[in-house]
């Protein structure tokens, strides 16, 4: 009788476990095919790319030392890593003060400014667009250059200063109480206490405002689109195929290495990552 | 004298210092947020290309873009579109990923992973390849499903599927949700799902009646900021429909955007469009404050005490 009991349930157990699995190959399919078909095309013949055909006859690597060595690739690359590198410094940089202050400090008005972070964050960018690039090109005449990008970085970013609030109130209290006991000044327990334990939210928010930078397509196209020197890879890549316009292998080639860096990076900090997104949404 | 009001001068100290943190976000907020946004109101309401001064025309720009405009109505359709059907199917397939990855029992880091990648991928570079998959004559999915005998749909190069195929690509990028959810999920008390188990309910029981109402602040938090990614949709769209339509990309093109049939183009596109291709800045902020308006409606909605952003605690 028990035998037979534990007989129906394990076998309904194994049941589950087949179809979840093969619900999950099912879903796994859907998101790793396009990888494998970018991976194949970008491996193929110029006259084959054309076809139907679905698996390479030859293996071009050559395509992508093709991609590497177009003029300009190299200056997109260098470009991006500027204003994704340098970006994030500044960010980071700039809006640790201010997440403490709004997760830390008792003040008149706290609330108030904590929903402007909000409503800053939500703002489309194309809202204020216009006078910024009226300021940046005519009054400053820095179009064409990666300033306009970079620049505003150093004043705090909205999302990265409601995430990292978000990270800074998981912090007890206490900690900063001792320290503060203990004689610290406010930056002094902002460097000594504070930053090595919000080490993981920090790496979250460097790494989002890195791919942010990293993906950017709608600042560049305002501010360097008259200057190919000033491009990033996203801003570039989509140039790419105008001028290669039947070459899809090549053009599948150039979009393997755009995307290759943010993928070997999730590898490196895949937990950050996800603790990051987990932050947005989850604990409030 | 100074000890007269150590409270005072100790409130003025705190207050200082306060500032003196806040301050590199107090002047981002003047000069990248608060100055521009007066700006964008200002120049609303004048004729101005850039190079003569802003003339004053009261409601011109307004009456334009409402009634004479012919981009502004598609563009605002396509929008309302993609905020009722993307943001849906999103939530809703997220949900359905997240679900399934908390039931997954063997290999759930390499399924995790998987579903999370695509997330990642470079917005441009993203739309790059689903044009190219979904290229009608030749990309691999018409292949695959002409293979098995499905109909072949023309994808960005139809109007009709344009937003569908733009949809796929959304979905693909599912992965932020996929970790929102996951972590929501995972936080439902178990004694709950014993309980209901104990009593009989079957498995669309225990999640309606169980998963449901404890993870609908996260559903909630999933619509608002999935609607605002649709208010602000740029780039996707926009490298679909010029690649689609075999647009050289670089400076200074022309081209007529929206491809094909004007079923890809959103609000922030006619910013682009009437700024800086027909250098009417008037005008083009008229349509940024329509954005405006509109993200900050729904901003309102997140930022509610109960369900919203800030939390009960504040």
């Amino acid at each position: 009788m028990s035998s037979a009991h534990t007989g129906r349930r394990s076998s309904r157990a194994v049941l589950h476990w087949v179809g979840v699995h093969s619900l999950g190959v099912a879903a796994a399919l859907f998101f790793v095919l396009p990888f494998v078909f970018l991976l194949l095309t970008s491996l193929m013949g110029d006259r084959q790319a054309l076809t139907r055909d679905l698996w390479p006859d030859t293996w071009e690597w050559g395509n992508y030392a093709k991609v590497w060595h177009t003029p300009g690739f190299l200056t997109w690359w260098r470009n991006t890593l500027l204003y994704a590198g340098l970006g994030t410094l500044l960010t980071v940089v700039s809006s640790v003060p201010v997440a403490y202050a709004l997760a830390k400090f008792r003040f008149r008005g706290r609330r108030l400014a904590l929903l402007l972070v909000i409503a800053m964050m939500m703002l489309p960018p194309q809202v204020v667009v216009i006078p910024m690039y009226l300021f940046w090109a005519k009054q400053l005449d820095l179009s064409g250059t990666l300033w306009p990008l970079i620049v505003p970085m150093a004043f705090g970013d909205a999302f990265s200063i409601f995430l990292l609030r978000q990270f800074l109130l998981t912090i007890p209290d206490e900690y900063l109480d001792a320290a503060r006991v203990d004689g610290c000044g406010e930056v002094r327990t902002l460097l000594r206490v504070v930053l090595p334990m919000a080490r993981p939210g920090i790496a979250a928010v460097a790494l989002f405002q890195f791919f942010c930078a990293w993906n950017d397509y709608f600042g560049p196209q305002i501010y360097a689109s008259d200057n190919p020197a000033a491009w990033t890879l996203s801003y570039g890549l989509e140039s790419f195929k105008g001028a290669h316009h039947t070459n899809w292998n090549l053009t599948m080639a150039a979009t393997v290495l755009v995307m290759a860096p943010v993928i070997v990076l999730f590898f490196f900090a895949q937990k950050a990552f996800v603790e990051g997104v987990t932050l947005t949404g989850v604990k409030g | 004298m100074t000890g007269a009001h150590p409270l005072r001068s100790k409130r003025r100290r705190s207050a200082l210092r306060t500032a003196a943190f806040l301050s590199p976000w107090l002047i981002g907020f003047a000069v990248f947020f608060l100055y521009p946004l007066l700006s964008t109101v200002y120049f609303s309401f004048t004729r101005y290309d850039g190079f003569r001064q802003p003339a004053f025309n009261g409601l011109d720009n307004w009456s334009y873009v409402f009634t004479d405009y012919p981009l502004f109505w598609p563009a605002m359709r396509n929008t309302l579109w993609l905020v009722l059907v993307m943001v849906t199917c999103r939530v809703a397939f997220g949900l359905g990923i997240g679900l399934l990855i908390t039931k997954i029992k063997t290999g759930t880091g390499v399924f995790r992973t998987l579903f999370y990648l695509p997330y990642l991928a470079p917005p441009v570079a993203a739309t790059l390849a689903f044009v190219f998959l979904l290229n009608p004559g030749t990309g691999p999915v018409n292949t695959l499903l002409d293979a098995v005998g499905l109909p072949t749909p023309g994808w960005f190069t139809d109007a009709d599927w344009s937003k569908p195929a733009l949809t796929a690509l959304a979905l693909w990028g599912v992965g932020d949700l996929m970790v929102i959810f996951m972590a929501a999920l995972l936080d439902v008390p178990k004694e709950q799902y014993e309980a209901a188990e104990l009593d009989g309910a079957g498995a669309w029981a225990r999640f309606r009646h169980i998963t449901l109402p404890n993870i609908s602040p996260i559903i909630m938090f999933a619509v608002v900021t999935g609607v605002i990614q649709a208010m602000q949709y740029y780039a996707q769209p926009l490298v679909a429909g010029k690649v689609a339509a075999g647009v050289i990309g670089g400076s200074g093109q022309q081209f007529e955007p929206g491809y094909p049939d004007k079923s890809t183009l959103t609000l922030p596109q006619l910013v682009y469009n009437l700024g800086f291709q027909r250098f009417d800045y008037g005008t083009a902020c008229v349509v940024a404050l329509v954005l405006f308006a509109l993200s900050m409606a729904f901003t309102a909605l997140l930022m509610r005490r109960r369900g919203g952003l800030i939390g009960a605690g504040e």
